[in-house]
């Protein structure tokens, strides 16, 4: 081990010293506010308060209050649904894409990677922008596509307006940008498969389906476990586009995510009581979920 | 023929999808060169005609385009300086060193980069306008504020990026300098550090594209128009003319001028990156 050298030279001080500029920082911008959350949820703390008078220390009760509604379950199966679609969708896509580039030649293959690094590379705002541009009722392409195409009632269609068609294109927005970082990812473990192994099997008369079932996708699991969990945790956290989509006139209480709701309770309502404890909820559930995740990048990096 | 069939067929399917996925892109920036009068017209031309730079000298004129500018250069330019610095301070501890609680900081660090801004944003408004009650410099609305926010959002992957960096270069490299003669400090500043040009590169691109683009904190913490970034600007401008009918053409022109830089930098990073990435002077 290179390192114990070093650390017999060198008084132990020093890595905290190199570590507290970060610490500072993170406990300031994140420890802090979450620390403030957790105090917050188990106190009265509404419009009342804004105006100067001391919080009241109710316990676990707002937790009760907002776990019991209804809204906040349609909202969490809302979300819940919207990440898990969008999250496999993402992933037979990307896969689908990373088989494609094998199957192509070389220079079709450049075309596709540029085309990708083109989607991904857009900036989520500008991106939604567009999404709205291509489904604007009026002269959005969308619209007119499927006019030509002999679906007349698409003739000024309000994609916008009603839940089901808004997540259609909030889901196309998501899909479209996130599919590049699984296709490469994926592409990039396929080609780790060595190439003997693939030509042994064909030497055998291995049906390209079987080579696909028997060696390419056990092959590639690690890699595409991964990005179904990072797909699931991402989605699990998409706010900025459904907001930015709402701001066309969408029903806003039947549209909002978890993220959306926080914002909705905090920054409309002013009921930090409750903002709170659905925003501990949310940072709980994606500690949970990230466990395996951060474990195997724990086991990877302490090897 | 049996062998050429698939090839030909999977190239036109490949085609096909390439097309369907950068369209989006393509749509946006012939939009932004056309006059808005021909963008209203049916059937729309898939072809660049009658192009314009009307839509885009409306666009850059914009004074809120200009103060969105400006903020959005000065927090991204701080955000990147103080995370690289930090975050290398850090990659050091945690590569060089065996110490106690370096453990729990790794997994800290891990489940942090994990956390959604949206479980924290509310909280972190409530902090800045209290702080800003205090110290001003630091409240909403101000470039402070949202740099330390951004800087404990991005540090966590940034940590990580560069520990792999410092852990590729070998400390026998160092020592073997410093038996040269060199002192400790200089043996770092003239071996280690250029090898790690690399990593500080990759990891200030990854710091200036997250707080370029970053729309979420930024939402909730710079609430006053005068202090917007160039996203909530662009959100400000799309909605801005909703009720009267959206001027498309502006509106692609003005997303356009926001991600054709980005997507250039983002392209041009990538080639380099993985060629630097190849390349390192770390060999063997």
């Amino acid at each position: 081990m290179s390192t114990l050298p070093l650390r017999r030279r060198r008084p132990p001080r020093i890595p905290y010293l190199l570590l507290l500029p970060s610490l500072v920082v993170l406990i300031a911008a994140l420890g802090y506010p979450i620390g403030w959350q957790i105090v917050t949820s188990m106190q009265e703390y509404g419009l009342a308060q804004q105006f100067g008078q001391p919080p009241v220390f109710v316990g676990l009760a707002n937790y009760i209050e907002i776990f019991s509604q209804d809204q906040l379950w349609a909202v969490v199966a809302r979300s819940i649904a919207f990440c898990l679609v969008n999250a496999f969708v993402t992933v037979a896509l990307g896969l689908a894409l990373a088989l494609l580039m094998r199957a192509v030649p070389a220079a079709i293959k450049v075309i596709i990677q540029v085309c990708l690094l083109l989607a991904w590379a857009t900036p989520m705002v500008a991106a939604v922008t567009v999404f709205r541009w291509l489904f604007d009722y009026r002269s959005g392409i969308v619209n007119w596509l499927l006019t030509e195409a002999g679906l007349e009632r698409f003739a000024g269609f309000a994609w916008l307006s009603s839940p089901l068609t808004f997540f259609l294109v909030a889901s196309s927005i998501v899909i479209w940008m996130s599919v590049p970082f699984v296709a490469l990812s994926l592409y990039a473990g396929l080609t780790q498969v060595p190439q003997e192994i693939i030509e042994a099997a064909q030497i055998d008369g291995a049906s390209p389906r079987r080579i696909l079932g028997s060696i390419l996708l056990p092959m590639v699991r690690p890699v595409l476990s991964v990005v179904l969990l990072l797909q699931i945790i991402w989605d699990l956290r998409v706010f900025a586009q459904i907001r930015l989509l709402q701001d066309a006139g969408a029903p806003v209480a039947e549209t909002n995510l978890l993220g959306n709701f926080i914002y909705e309770l905090g920054a409309a309502r002013q009921d930090f009581a409750a903002a709170s404890a659905v925003s501990l909820f949310v940072l709980a559930l994606t500690v949970l979920l990230s466990w395996p995740y951060v474990r195997s990048l724990l086991k990877e990096a302490e090897e | 023929m049996r062998r050429i069939l698939p090839k030909v067929l999977w190239s036109v399917v490949g085609v096909a999808v390439a097309a369907v996925w950068v369209f989006p892109v393509y749509w946006m920036v012939l939009s932004a060169f056309t006059p808005n009068a021909r963008l209203r017209q049916i059937p729309p031309s898939f072809l660049p005609v009658n192009t314009t730079l009307t839509n885009l000298r409306t666009v850059v004129s914009d004074p809120d385009f200009l103060s969105a500018l400006r903020m959005s250069l000065t927090i991204t330019a701080l955000t990147v300086v103080v995370v690289l610095a930090f975050a290398f301070l850090g990659a050091l501890a945690i590569s060089r060193f065996r110490f106690r609680g370096r453990k729990s900081f790794l997994l800290a660090v891990l489940f942090i980069q994990m956390l959604p801004a949206e479980g924290l944003f509310i909280a972190q408004y409530k902090m800045l306008s209290s702080v800003g009650g205090v110290v001003p410099a630091f409240g909403l609305n101000s470039v402070l504020g949202i740099t330390v926010l951004y800087t404990a959002a991005i540090i966590p992957f940034t940590i990580w990026m560069l520990r792999g960096f410092v852990a590729g270069v070998p400390i026998e490299l160092e020592e073997a300098a410093m038996v040269d003669g060199l002192s400790r400090t200089q043996a770092f500043l003239r071996i280690t550090f250029p090898l790690l040009a690399p990593g500080l590169v990759a990891s200030g691109v990854y710091a200036f594209l997250q707080a370029w683009n970053e729309f979420t904190i930024a939402l909730v913490v710079l609430p006053d128009q005068s202090s917007q970034t160039l996203p909530l600007w662009l959100r400000g401008f799309l909605n801005a003319s909703v009720n009267r009918g959206v001027d498309w053409a502006q509106v692609m022109a003005a997303s356009t001028v926001i991600a054709v830089p980005v997507i250039v930098f983002f392209l041009f990073v990538q080639s380099r990156m993985t060629s630097g990435l190849v390349s390192g002077a770390v060999k063997g």
